[in-house]
């Protein structure tokens, strides 16, 4: 199956006074999974409507492969779309919601059914089509779903939020499995969710997004490692964001003087996990947590600003005798000191 | 569920049923005494000679006479064009008002139920003087040249049915547009990512999904229609004759009470046939809907 890059050129859209969409632009390339990750009202689900054809932008241009689809009919995008609440027709038993696009199509019974039953086999539903869709659990309605999406073989695939109605076990083995789908098929496929572990764990991209605009666009590593914005780091992870005097380096050298990211779990106590060009913080403990496999501490540096360390349980030897108001020095990996741009808030 | 294992919780549920047919009595008391009284009584009558003896007289009268039989024909032939009609402009206008935006759905629904608000004698004479040979209608036709000589649209059939759907049809759109305004808009957008047109994503998901309300609507308009009275009275100038005309007819001219009782028992039963053949279709359809993706 030929899989189309997409386009998306300076695409605004903006509800009265409130801009949903400001200015964005970003290219996926083929058979690229990309994810949309960013909080509610941040603009993901409504530049994936505009991608699926249900919202007209005011302004830009969206292209699959080499052709303009900012006008085109919903109906004549050849997009598979996975819905929140799935949107499975209940009118219609499982196989024949999966055969709905290919009867579309004019495509002769028996062979529909033949595709259909194979891409429910796909997705190890075979045995259910002749099943009601009321009669399925949440998990199988959502495989259900997605056989919908690619039994007619679209060259795009948009997915929003498709796991948010699952518990979180179900949700981790959904997560796999859509990738493994992706991986197949090799459909470009946008995904758009909240959850930034479930887009790092699936995405070859990810596209932050915050009120509008694309906050940053990078493999998930880079996203989280190297945030190029506070807010990014801040949406990734426990991230510690520390005015440069407030940090010294281990070997006494000059240090940075950008404002710096570290994240909770970079944090050791034992200088030795650090290398020589590493950095030092110090402060009082404020508070300590055991959460299973990590401790968690708050420290207060000078001048007051708390900052969180992350411990992890097997490296955590001396942590339960620490007592509150103690003064303690946390180390940092010269790697894991990551410099971002804009103000401190 | 099976709370009956639990003989306290199976006598607290009993206690709780027994409280809420108390709470229903008087209306179940009201229902029997303006309903079921009279048609007793009805029953009675209709076996009773105009002296007051037992006679199935009545019946073998109103059942041999030509003029029972014309009035069930007009009868079936006014409901059956009349929930057409409503069906027609009925479905189309519930889907316009279900896919406007909320604010002008509301206007129209204000303009679509304005005529329930208004007593059914004084629009059964408005729409005498609309369509009247000199009324509005024809004398703006003949003033446009339209048409030579005016238009026979009342005091016949025609002019009954306008009358009929005029009535009818806000009682027809309230169940489908409830229906078609319950229809998760994701189930239309995600039929169009699949390539349906407007056409069969109508054909496909909406209407298959407001069966039941087209169906609702279709019983209220049927059971309405078949003993309506005022209408066909009105506008029907004679021609127009249904068994409640039938009915009034034979007590105003003729006293009968049994025969007017024999033919008010045949549309009780005329009415019972049509809702449970309107029941049995819709279960049909209801066993037939899983599995049917005829695009």
């Amino acid at each position: 199956m030929k899989s189309l890059p997409i386009t998306i050129d300076s695409v605004r859209k903006a509800y009265g006074s409130y801009v949903a969409l400001d200015d964005v632009s970003l290219d996926i390339r083929a058979g690229e999974f990309l994810t949309l990750l960013g909080p509610s009202g941040s603009g993901k689900t409504t530049l994936l409507m505009a991608l699926a054809g249900f919202v007209r932008p005011d302004a830009g241009k969206l292209l699959m492969g080499d052709r303009n689809i900012t006008r085109l009919a919903p109906n004549k995008r050849e997009i598979g779309i996975v819905f929140q609440n799935y949107a499975l027709f209940p009118h219609m038993n499982v196989l024949a919601n999966v055969e709905y696009p290919l009867a579309l199509r004019r495509i002769p019974k028996a062979e529909a059914r033949q595709r259909a039953l194979d891409t429910l086999a796909r997705v190890k539903l075979e045995d259910l089509s002749e099943r009601s869709v009321a009669a399925l659990s949440g998990g199988q309605r959502q495989r259900v779903a997605l056989a919908r999406a690619i039994v007619f073989e679209p060259r795009v695939m948009l997915m929003d939020e498709p796991l948010s109605a699952l518990d979180k076990n179900l949700r981790e083995t959904m997560q796999y499995e859509i990738r493994r789908l992706h991986d197949d098929l090799g459909i470009t496929t946008i995904y758009v969710t909240h959850d930034q572990r479930e887009a790092l764990t699936m995405s070859d991209r990810i596209a932050v997004m915050n009120s509008g605009r694309i906050q940053q666009i990078d493999a998930p590593q880079r996203i989280y490692d190297r945030p190029s914005t506070r807010f990014v780091a801040e949406f990734m992870g426990e991230a510690n964001i520390v005015a440069p005097g407030l940090v010294r380096r281990i070997d006494g050298a000059e240090g940075q003087r950008e404002i710096l990211m570290i994240r909770a779990e970079s944090l050791h106590l034992d200088a030795s996990l650090v290398g020589r060009d590493g950095v030092a913080l110090d402060g009082t403990l404020r508070a300590k947590a055991f959460r299973g496999d990590n401790w968690l501490l708050t420290l207060a540096l000078h001048g007051g600003q708390e900052i969180l360390v992350c411990i992890p349980a097997a490296l955590a030897g001396g942590c339960a005798e620490l007592a509150t108001g103690q003064w303690v020095t946390v180390y940092a990996p010269a790697g894991k000191v990551h410099a971002i741009s804009g103000a401190m808030a | 569920m099976t709370i009956a294992a639990d003989p306290v919780l199976a006598a607290d549920g009993r206690r709780e049923r027994r409280f809420f047919l108390s709470l229903s009595l008087p209306a179940l008391c009201i229902v029997g005494l303006a309903a079921i009284l009279p048609l007793l009584w009805i029953i009675r009558q209709s076996f009773l000679t105009t002296a007051g003896e037992y006679t199935v007289g009545n019946y073998d009268k109103v059942l041999s006479s030509g003029l029972t039989w014309s009035a069930l024909a007009a009868t079936l032939e006014l409901s059956l064009g009349t929930l057409v009609v409503c069906i027609l402009l009925g479905t189309p206008l519930a889907l316009a008002l279900a896919s406007a935006r909320p604010r002008v759905a509301n206007v129209l629904m204000a303009f679509v139920m304005l005529p329930l608000w208004t007593s059914i004698l004084v629009r059964t004479y408005g729409w005498l003087v609309l369509l009247r040979r000199d009324g509005l209608i024809n004398a703006a036709l003949t003033a446009l040249g339209l048409t030579a000589e005016p238009l026979p649209l009342v005091y016949n059939f025609t002019g009954t049915l306008i009358g009929m759907v005029h009535y009818m049809l806000p009682l027809f759109l309230l169940p489908v547009y409830a229906a078609m305004r319950d229809i998760d808009t994701n189930l239309i957008r995600a039929a169009a990512s699949m390539g349906a047109t407007l056409g069969q994503v109508i054909r496909t998901v909406i209407l298959p999904l407001s069966a039941g309300g087209i169906f609702s609507g279709s019983i209220i308009v049927f059971i309405y229609t078949i003993g309506f009275f005022i209408t066909p009275a009105v506008l029907g100038g004679g021609k127009v004759n249904p068994l409640a005309i039938r009915i009034e007819r034979t007590l105003s001219t003729f006293q009968d009470w049994g025969s007017a009782s024999v033919l008010g028992i045949l549309l009780l039963v005329l009415m019972a046939l049509i809702a449970v053949m309107f029941l049995t279709a819709r279960r049909l359809m209801a066993y037939n809907k899983m599995g049917a993706a005829h695009a």
